[in-house]
């Protein structure tokens, strides 16, 4: 080719031309301005809107943050000394508010000598997450997960170590019993034995033999009335519970709303629509007003656990609805390869169609467990001191804090949001992790 | 050649009811209904023993009685003479104002926010993220409290409005007062007034339904004369230019009446230590509406870039290549389809809002829970049936809700197969 044209053509450039560097605004910041910033018209003014803004908060904002007080004892200590460091009439945050009432954020009014134990059950909350949330840890870590809930209600209302040794044993003796069972042969025996054995020994048995027990070998923890709960540990202890309470719930409700039995799926429709359709503050209304008319005269029990039943079933009710799209969003083609294979209904549920839609719908239920999370606030109606409303009224109560607002309300948010944003976070890790698809 | 032999004919056995599956979804159903039914009458028998022991009876007369309280809000008339019934609506129509206001709202700011973090623009891209995420994840409770804090603490009494050289000032050209107590807003007056008429339960202002027939005729006609341009598009493929048309059905009529009812807004106005004329605006609604909207904003916002993403970007090219317009490509292509992505979550949002203005209590607005799950409640001590039938009316505001969903979702679905 060169050879012709190098005699049809006067000249020819034979050598390349050394590159020449690019033009000043193709490189560099000033390329980037111009691509993301000040593309257009429309794009110019909006970025001086955005910058606008931006200076307008900092401007409101940032002194209030730089003349942050920490250590006084009331806020007009704060005052005075926003003050006289910055002059009269300067504004500034008082955070001492913080310092001073931190423990009953966290802890509301959690005995002071046992602050440990709530902190404790915090730290084997994470042990017991770690082989659930991570699949590369050694499977026997699974233990520990299974027995953190007794340890964490030992730790955190305390009493005798017997009661929740004893609902323990239920799992136990279900299990015993099937294990009894299959050996018998009977058809029926072995799943009838698996459930009627623990509803038996948790109604009839657990109790006197946990009072048995403590009387044969009294073994006792400081006991915390549910009253003293407060604070973040409130939010947390309900948060957690109902999660992982709900999380098992919404699946069966989700299968039950897609059952052929028609009895089953009418039942689950309309749970579902009937929890999803009211508030969850009448449902907690229910918890504290309504259980004492619904169950038999003279039961009375905890009303942390009660509030802990309403959101579990509120929870399930959205879960069961995001899980049903996960299934929804299956191809057929997986639920007939499953029936091909001649796997029965469970076995086809948990190997094949579970897995799949789960993972499709892992964003929407951790959405919904920050939902959850977030939801816990309101408690405070039902009396519960909440670290956001609940906790911050009782700090304005007391006289030297009477008129603060800002930074209990900005210390609970962040807290919060570091929470709810490490969730949303997780969610993403796990989406990403489990992905099968190459797109 | 195989022969087909019928399966042997088993005599029936107990176990088949588990193991045959011709029997064991009837046997699981009929389980399932026996414990549902014992658990049923557990409750119901627990109820009527505790309320015996308790001395009641379940009875709603309790709302024809009187009520004895005041509300600080109300749409209809209203006074402590009234019955519990009648408080209860004005605590179901406040629940409807805030949340019907909020909805509003939280579309258009979500709208706008949604589009915002679409763009190309690093700032704009940011800021509209850090909303996002900030408003998303954190309790909604506590934007409410932060919004009634700053209605009740940073704004100036209405005191500071007065003197020659008042701390606060009037904004809007002098028409909204934003106070620590209220908030008064222009009040709409009609100097001709056609008056109210009494339907019963409550007076309707015949100047409204002047108004909305109207409004509603004017749309009518409206819709009459582009289906007509579009009839004349189909047959000349040119379309007559309809805008003017439009403007002139949709305005002329309604200004024209509002001329003839004499419609002026009027200002409030500083007397004394209060404002006078206008309407004051609780706080709490002030503070209920901006909390619940700028939360549900954070979350349409989402759907809204969720379901603009999720067009793909051979429909623009396609419609482009059809040469249509970018506008009638939004409108024709992107739209349609971006709507039928964005509209049921959009709906189960407002589902939201509307169960949310239930917090209205951690403010003290009176809405349905602070009146009948309230005051109500706490007067006639029916508890029983005050929440009970506060959950049916939420429940029925949910269905019906969801039920205008269904068949949106039933007139957009796509067509397959």
């Amino acid at each position: 080719m060169s050879d012709t044209h190098a005699q049809t053509v006067a000249y020819v450039r034979e050598t390349m031309l050394p590159q020449a560097t690019p033009p000043v605004s193709e490189v560099g910041a000033i390329k980037w301005l111009r691509e993301n910033l000040f593309s257009g018209v429309l794009n110019t003014i909006l970025t001086l809107v955005g910058i606008a803004a931006v200076i307008w908060v900092v401007q409101a904002a940032l002194p209030w943050f730089l003349h942050g007080v920490w250590r006084a004892n009331s806020l007009s200590e704060c005052r005075q000394i926003i003050a006289e460091s910055w002059g009269e009439g300067a504004h500034g945050a008082c955070w001492a508010v913080i310092r001073e009432r931190w423990n009953q954020f966290l802890f509301g009014f959690y005995p002071r000598d046992l602050y440990w134990r709530p902190v404790l059950a915090l730290a084997l909350l994470f042990v017991a997450l770690a082989p659930i949330l991570f699949a590369e840890l050694p499977r026997k870590l699974i233990w520990a997960s299974a027995l953190y809930p007794a340890v964490a209600y030992i730790l955190l209302w305390g009493g005798s170590l017997w009661v929740p040794i004893s609902v323990m044993a239920g799992f136990g003796v279900g299990w015993l019993g099937l294990a009894i069972a299959r050996r018998t042969g009977l058809p029926l025996l072995a799943p009838l034995a698996a459930v009627l054995l623990p509803l038996l020994w948790w109604l009839l048995l657990a109790g006197p033999a946990a009072g048995m027990l403590e009387r044969a070998v009294p073994l006792w923890v400081q006991e915390v009335r549910s009253d003293k709960f407060g604070g973040f540990v409130l939010s947390i202890t309900i948060g957690v519970a109902a999660i992982v309470l709900s999380l098992p719930l919404g699946v069966v409700l989700a299968l039950g709303r897609r059952s052929d039995m028609l009895l089953v799926k009418a039942l689950s429709v309309g749970f579902i629509e009937f929890i999803r359709g009211v508030p969850l503050i009448t449902l907690l209304f229910t918890a504290s007003l309504l259980l004492n008319y619904f169950l038999p005269p003279g039961t009375n029990f905890d009303i942390i656990l009660r509030v802990i039943i309403m959101v579990t079933l509120f929870a399930a009710a959205y879960i069961a609805e995001v899980i049903r799209g996960g299934l929804a969003a299956l191809p057929r083609g997986q639920y007939e390869a499953a029936d091909s294979l001649g796997l029965d209904y469970w076995k086809s549920m948990q190997l094949i169609v579970l897995p799949q839609a789960l993972k499709i719908s892992i964003p929407g239920i951790v959405s919904t467990f920050i939902g959850l999370f977030k939801d816990t606030t309101l408690v405070i109606f039902v009396g519960l001191l909440d670290p956001l409303k609940g906790i911050t009224d009782a700090v304005r109560a007391a006289i030297e804090w009477k008129g603060v607002y800002w930074e209990p309300f900005i210390f609970v948010g962040a807290i919060f949001f570091i929470f709810n944003f490490g969730m949303s976070r997780y969610s993403m890790y796990l989406e990403r992790k489990l992905k099968r698809d190459h797109r | 050649m195989a022969t087909v032999s019928d399966a042997p004919k088993a005599s029936f056995r107990l176990s088949m009811l588990i193991y045959d599956t011709r029997y064991r979804s009837i046997t699981i159903q009929v389980v399932v209904l026996l414990l549902f039914m014992a658990g049923a009458a557990w409750l119901v028998d627990n109820t009527v023993r505790n309320l015996a022991a308790l001395g009641k009876d379940f009875s709603f007369g309790f709302l024809w009685n009187r009520a004895g309280y005041d509300i600080n809000q109300m749409l209809v008339q209203y006074s402590n003479d009234s019955t519990h019934g009648r408080a209860m609506l004005i605590g179901l129509l406040n629940t409807l104002l805030v949340a019907f206001m909020s909805c509003v709202a939280a579309t258009v700011l979500g709208v706008i926010i949604g589009v915002l973090r679409l763009s190309p623009n690093w700032i704009i891209g940011r800021l509209t993220t850090v909303y996002v995420e900030m408003f998303r994840n954190i309790p909604v409770l506590l934007w409410i409290l932060v919004a009634y804090a700053v209605f009740t603490e940073v704004l100036p009494a209405p005191n500071a409005f007065r003197g020659d050289n008042p701390t606060a000032s009037m904004i809007l050209f002098d028409s909204v007062a934003l106070t620590n107590r209220y908030t008064a807003i222009p009040d709409p007056m009609f100097a001709r007034s056609l008056g109210n008429i009494d339907v019963g339960l409550f007076l309707v202002s015949l100047d409204l339904v002047a108004i909305i027939a109207v409004i509603t005729g004017s749309v009518l006609v409206n819709r009459k004369i582009l289906a007509s341009a579009t009839a004349v598009q189909n047959a000349t493929g040119v379309r007559p230019v309809t805008w003017w048309k439009s403007i002139l059905v949709l305005v002329a009529p309604v200004v024209l009446l509002l001329l003839a009812l004499g419609f002026h807004a009027e200002r409030p106005v500083l007397r004394g230590f209060n404002f006078t004329g206008g309407l004051d605006v609780s706080n709490s609604l002030m503070a209920l509406w901006l909390g619940l909207t700028l939360y549900t904003a954070a979350f349409i916002a989402e759907i809204v870039r969720a379901g603009i993403g999720a067009v793909s970007r051979g429909q623009t090219e396609a419609a482009f290549a059809l040469g249509l317009r970018p506008n009638r490509t939004m409108s024709l292509v992107i739209l349609p389809q971006a709507l039928r992505v964005i509209v049921p979550p959009l709906i189960s949002q407002y589902l939201n809002i509307t169960k949310n203005s239930s917090l209205a209590i951690a403010v003290g607005y009176m809405d349905l829970r602070g009146t009948l799950g309230g005051i109500t409640l706490n007067q006639t001590g029916r508890e029983l049936e005050c929440v009970l039938l506060m959950m049916l009316i939420y429940l029925t505001i949910s269905l019906l809700i969801s039920g205008a969903m269904n068949v949106y979702n039933n007139s957009v679905k796509l067509k397959e197969r």
